[in-house]
């Protein structure tokens, strides 16, 4: 049984769900929508872009999407520097319902690595604004530790690059992060499949953030359940305490009474 | 009069930012716009005058991660 005051708590909000899904790369929206649904996160992420002025008779992302049920996490994908990050949070802001941003400056194509010293720059500005900032960044605890000082509502290291479904590559550097911060720390990017979220949330993660991972799936809606049990289950086994590792064999069954 | 949409050049006569929106279709309700460079907050989209050379940014939400 899943304990339910076991919530996820951001800057005084309260969530059910650890699991936050990203909108992109789906094949329509309404495959998105299953998969949104059969994830069971209550965040999810998406990006602001310019409209198509010319061609109106596309769908729009928000009619597939019941705003009552899901909070919008706006992204500042593609920014480069941390003015254009902090001008799509405004129009974020603007757009949406909320100050919830998932803020990136990333630092170059290949790696989509971010760049923490224009992530820090945009944080800072944005914290005055009023906005709830939460950070992609790398998996440094001393940066983490930078966002966290500077009012970050929670920090997000990344597990391995985005959309490369390597898994958490250092686990460590999570632990050590885990161990030095106070607001959350939400896994982003990196989980290739459910075992790599599962891995996140026994580290003691309070959540983990994915797109590719479901929607670059085979089956994303099958692939979205996956990820749902794998975060209650990897958030369970956390609790629950796992046991110590040993090199050598513990008998499970009694060594009295063995027959002779 | 011309203006620049998204970067796009567009001729058009002298409306208000709302009357400009509806002429192109758009659901006012799901964007933001940005009139040269400043974020123009909904409730003044009905007020607000466009003037040549403006120059308009205006976003919405798509797929993203």
């Amino acid at each position: 049984m899943t304990d339910r005051a076991d919530k996820l708590i951001i800057a005084g909000r309260e969530f059910s769900s650890r699991l936050m899904v990203g909108t992109g790369k789906y094949a329509d929206f309404q495959q998105m929508a299953k998969a949104i649904e059969a994830s069971g996160a209550e965040i999810v992420t998406v990006a602001v872009r310019r409209i198509n002025i010319s061609d109106r008779s596309k769908e729009s992302l928000l009619d597939h999407l019941d705003l009552t049920k899901y909070t919008l996490l706006p992204n500042t994908a593609g920014c480069y520097t941390a003015d254009d990050a902090v001008r799509t949070c405004r129009l974020a802001r603007e757009a949406g319902l909320s100050d919830f941003v998932k803020l990136e400056v990333l630092g170059d194509e290949k790696t989509l690595y971010p760049d923490n010293e224009e992530l820090l720059k945009a944080a800072t500005i944005l914290i005055k604004e009023g906005f709830t900032v939460l950070p992609y960044t790398s998996d440094d605890p001393i940066v983490c530790r930078k966002l966290e000082e500077i009012g970050c509502a929670a920090v997000m290291p990344l597990g391995a690059p985005i959309g490369s479904g390597l898994g958490i590559r250092n686990p460590y550097n999570i632990r050590i992060i885990l161990e030095t911060i106070k607001v959350p720390v939400i896994v982003d990017a990196g989980v290739g499949t459910a075992s790599d979220a599962a891995i996140a949330m026994e580290l003691g993660c309070h959540g983990v953030l994915m797109n590719t991972g479901i929607a670059g799936a085979k089956d994303p809606i099958a692939m979205a359940e996956a990820m749902k049990l794998a975060v209650i289950a990897g958030r369970l086994a956390y609790r629950a305490g796992r046991i110590p590792k040993k090199l050598y064999a513990t008998a499970s069954s009694p060594i009295e009474g063995i027959i002779e | 009069m011309q203006i620049i949409v998204n970067g796009e050049n567009k001729i058009i006569t002298e409306m208000s930012l709302s009357g400009f929106l509806e002429s192109i279709g758009i659901d006012p309700r799901q964007v933001a716009v940005e009139l040269n460079r400043e974020i123009v907050p909904k409730s003044s989209f009905e007020s607000k005058i466009l003037h040549e050379g403006d120059r308009i940014e205006i976003v919405h939400f798509v797929g993203g991660g």
